[in-house]
């Protein structure tokens, strides 16, 4: 389907108070613009409003001052009712040079605020930008509301009690920022300064010089003479359920959810990985956690990454290995062999951009079939995902649970956006959770380590270094008995059939499908999986606000699919699927389910907008309600 | 199970073994079995990981615990069984074409990292299972179903590869010569860290009598030369020959064993051991034994301590860790 992005009316800047607000911080890759978004995200949480953000940020690690190709930018969407995604349209875009400018400005509404530093707009920079003459003076910004500051000459005063020279001053230039955009929305700076006091510890000039720099540009938007309209604005708190909140990402999420998983299982992770970004992370955040006793081991390759969370598992741990897609795909041997052993394993893909090296650092769903289908042999297992950051952390209780209580590897889709986004997340209580704990064999007497428990299908689990359950297994077909090497035809026939009954009887033990929003049947269902909930979520509920007969369905089991879920979607009259692929999802809807799914691809890197769901939805109900 | 009265056969499986009639696994097998109730280790503490080809079908006929893996991976997957439980005697069996060429990155590794693990590398200079293609260690000219008119790669020599790597021990030893092969591997086991062990086994199918020259009575004294810590490095059937150091040029030289600079084994030193590892060919003999044995703390050791003990994370605590705020 075609794609045609609706224009929001996000135009509301002249309001004192709004609902909500988009702003995107973007600059050099080396400008801290990340730093500067994350303090400014955190002041936003403990204001209290809701809030999702967007790291957006190149594959080169240091580009080229003044490149496009270079912009980093974060983007955050917070108001006073429930946000889910990044936000469609700019309506404050922060330009610390004119790169940021050119890449960005097509995204800034009618009438949005325009904050740039003009001290970096030099003809050198401009040039770089491939602007002809400098925007801030042309005009070209007329329908914008522009504030253009030299951010490099103010922060120079304000940093040169601290004798930092020019270069290590002008790295202030971020704080600055930050400074007049926590004015402009009433944002307390307390957070900020506790952070850069944590972070500059041991540098205190860098962390004064930097907090001076904050509290100046502060000060600008409180004493400045700045143009009829610009003011600060109010986004009334969240309405919010009680409880105690912090913001996470799904990185975080999703390491603190294993953890969970393997306390709640009684057993020991080692987690195996190899660098990719962006699944790093997930390493990083596991490395400092010796004191939850989880090993963490940095592979030679993907394939020593995957094994030797094989080997783990058969030494009586949960090995977890996690990837993004090229490294996922180095690893399907492996999870062949866990799966012909049946050996618990948790097989995270962080997707992106693909196919091969594609765009390292932007999002994508494209692993799905990957992740369904991508290995030799008849080899299923169970697929998840996550829809949003907090939800990481129940999904990876659950890669954790269906491993161990199925002794199966169990594969969990998460992507570029969903890792390193940020939402709000209410903490749940630890006591909640339900216990399910591991029970590894212990001597019988007559030990085989194929026997199986007959609900589950799940074969016994026998720790090496147990007494008198010494036993080999292998990847060779085993005997469905004794689990000794068998080449017999029919017990291939029957591991075969028992593999996949097994994955297949875990429907029993997943919930039912819900509707997110609508109706159990109706019009039309925008089914969805993965990170595109928030989208999803926000466009459903405009095109219900304006009266369409549309329902959302967000699918977190994948494989396999939840019980009702076909006799759900043929309660519909029309079934669209958005992911951010071409079509993987909505294939197999309509394979399993010989139903008319249509598919909305979109694999730009950049998440679903809004708008663009919305569009999509319309058309369909152009196609399917009489015109009125 | 009281450990000390078992026996080799506490440590054979009830499977029956399906290598070829003749082949040199039967005796590595046999070797093994008969060591381990010697080394005083619960047998259920025992773990054998391999491969893929011939000699990984080993863990099969051992009963102790065994995983029969992928092809190459079986350092990796090792790695994980150690690092999960450092209790474990761990044991790697994996052969020439497993462990130096689809599996080289995982051997490189291991062996640098001193993983807490014997690897036994039954290197017959072919490959087996697949019948008959020549392997990484195939003498150059080797004919076979992949190379008719000759193989045109050199090979590589395990040993030195292994010392390249940075093994900590490294050890050559045959597969018939079972006293000799006992001693060796009973030797690494006790040796903390990776020890690596090249076994040199005569495959009768694809590869007969390849290691005749250093297997043979007859010939074997002039082929082969025992190293040990400490003692002169003499061979020959009247124990007439030695090896000195032409230390102008750096090489070695077969000299008369009664000559004044005959070299004296230190298995601690690196370089000679690189030397010794070399060694062969028409002009010198092949040297087994322990080539080089350093003694460095294993990865294990190291990963376990930072592990900690026991738990001590807080799991509530690390959600409501950092910046929070409460809603009524």
């Amino acid at each position: 389907m075609e794609l045609t992005e609706e224009k929001l009316d996000e135009h509301h800047l002249d309001e004192r108070e709004v609902v909500d607000v988009v702003v995107r911080f973007a600059g050099d890759s080396g400008d801290g613009m990340q730093l500067t978004g994350s303090n400014f995200t955190l002041a936003t949480a403990l204001y209290g409003n809701d809030l999702s953000t967007f790291p957006d940020f190149p594959a080169e690690i240091r580009a080229p001052v003044g490149a496009t190709f270079g912009v980093s930018a974060f983007q955050i969407y917070f108001g006073s009712e429930d946000v889910t995604t990044a936000g469609d349209a700019l309506d404050v875009l922060v330009a610390m040079n004119p790169a940021a400018l050119a890449t960005n400005l097509a995204n800034v509404v009618d009438g949005g605020l325009v904050i740039a530093d003009r001290g970096a707009f030099t003809a050198k920079n401009l040039a770089k930008a491939g602007y002809a003459a400098n925007p801030l003076d042309d005009g070209s910004l007329a329908g914008y509301r522009l504030l253009d500051i030299d951010i490099s000459a103010q922060v120079l005063a304000a940093v040169e009690p601290f004798g930092l020279g020019h270069k290590a001053s002008l790295r202030c230039k971020n704080m600055w920022t930050l400074g007049l955009v926590m004015w402009l929305f009433d944002r307390d700076r307390g957070a900020t300064v506790n952070n850069l006091k944590t972070k500059f510890a041991k540098r205190p000039e860098i962390a004064e010089a930097n907090i001076a720099a904050l509290n100046a540009g502060h000060a600008f938007g409180e004493t400045a003479e700045l143009p009829s309209g610009i003011h600060v604005y109010r986004v009334p708190q969240a309405r919010s359920a009680p409880g105690l909140y912090r913001n996470v990402t799904g990185t975080q999420a999703l390491a603190w959810g294993l953890l969970a998983g393997a306390e709640l299982s009684g057993i020991e992770l080692l987690f195996a990985s190899y660098p990719i970004t962006p699944a790093s992370n997930l390493l990083h955040e596991l490395s400092n956690r010796g004191d939850f006793r989880v090993g963490t081991f940095q592979a030679e390759d993907e394939i020593a990454a995957v094994c030797t969370a094989i080997g783990a598992s058969f030494a009586g741990s949960l090995g977890v290995t996690s990837s993004a897609g090229p490294g996922v795909a180095l690893k399907s041997e492996g999870m062949s062999l866990a799966i012909s052993t049946e050996l618990p394993l948790v097989v995270i893909d962080t997707q992106r951009g693909g196919p091969s090296t594609g765009l390292p650092t932007k999002t994508e769903q494209s692993d799905l079939d990957m992740a369904l289908f991508g290995r030799h042999g008849d080899t299923p297992l169970p697929v998840i995902a996550p829809a949003t950051p907090p939800e990481c952390f129940d999904m990876a209780r659950e890669a954790v649970r269906l491993a161990t209580k199925y002794m199966t590897p169990v594969m969990l889709l998460s992507d570029g956006y969903l890792a390193n986004a940020a939402e709000r997340w209410r903490i749940p209580r630890v006591e909640d959770f339900e216990r399910t704990p591991v029970k590894f064999a212990e001597d019988s007497g007559e030990f085989r380590p194929a026997r199986r428990d007959p609900r589950s299908l799940a074969r016994n689990w026998a720790r090496p270094g147990t007494p008198g359950l010494e036993h080999r297994i292998g990847g060779i077909e085993s005997d469905h008995d004794s689990g000794n090497i068998s080449y017999e035809p029919a017990n291939h026939q029957r591991m075969t059939d028992l593999r996949q009954a097994k994955i297949a009887g875990i429907v029993n033990d997943i919930p039912l499908q819900e509707v997110d929003q609508g109706d159990v049947s109706g019009k039309l269902a925008v089914v969805g999986w993965g990170s595109t909930y928030g989208a999803i979520h926000q466009g459903v509920k405009r095109a219900r606000l304006e009266g369409h007969d549309v329902s959302h369905i967000h699918v977190r089991h994948l494989c396999p699919l939840p019980r009702n879920l076909g006799d759900l979607l043929a309660g519909f009259d029309a079934v669209l699927v958005p992911e951010m692929n071409t079509g993987q999802f909505a294939r197999l809807l309509r394979a399993e389910y010989l139903l008319d799914v249509e598919s909305l691809g979109k694999v730009s890197g950049q998440p679903f907008k809004i708008g663009e769901i919305l569009a999509a939805i319309h058309a369909k109900c152009r196609k399917t309600e009489p015109a009125q | 199970m009281n450990q000390a009265n078992l026996t080799l056969k506490d440590f054979a499986s009830d499977q029956e073994v399906r290598w070829c009639p003749g082949c040199g696994d039967y005796a590595i097998l046999k070797t093994v079995q008969k060591l381990l109730p010697t080394l005083g280790r619960p047998r259920e503490n025992q773990v054998f990981v391999s491969g893929i080809g011939c000699s990984s079908r080993f863990p099969y006929y051992m009963n102790t615990y065994g995983f029969h893996t992928i092809h190459g991976r079986a350092p990796a997957i090792a790695t994980g069984v150690k690092l999960a439980n450092p209790e474990l005697d761990v044991w790697v069996i994996t052969g020439d074409g497993d462990g130096l060429s689809i599996g080289g990155n995982h051997m490189m590794h291991t062996l640098r990292r001193n993983l807490d693990l014997q690897i036994l590398l039954f290197n017959n200079e072919i490959y087996g299972l697949t019948k008959g293609q020549y392997s990484p260690t195939s003498r150059l000219g080797t004919r076979s179903p992949s190379s008719p008119a000759g193989s045109i790669d050199p090979p590589l020599s395990p040993c030195a590869v292994a010392l390249g790597a940075g093994g900590a021990f490294v050890a050559r030893s045959i597969d018939t010569h079972a006293k000799h092969l006992s001693a060796v591997i009973g030797a690494g086991h006790a040796h903390k860290g990776t020890a690596f062990i090249e076994i040199l086994q005569n495959c009768p199918i694809y590869n007969d009598g390849i290691f005749e020259p250093v297997k043979d009575r007859a010939t074997a004294p002039d082929h082969r030369v025992e190293v040990e810590h400490g003692k002169p490095i003499v061979f020959g059937g009247e124990r007439e020959k030695a090896i000195r150091l032409d230390r102008e040029r750096l090489r070695l030289e077969v000299t008369g064993a009664d000559a004044e600079d005959v070299l004296i084994h230190d298995e601690s030193n690196p370089v000679l051991a690189q030397l010794l590892a070399a060694m062969g060919g028409p002009d010198f003999p092949i040297a087994i034994g322990v080539l080089y044995r350093r003694r460095q703390p294993s990865f294990d050791e190291e990963f376990s301590r930072r592990k900690g003990k026991s738990r001590e994370g807080n799991l509530a605590a690390l959600l409501q860790g950092g910046n929070t705020w409460a809603v009524d």
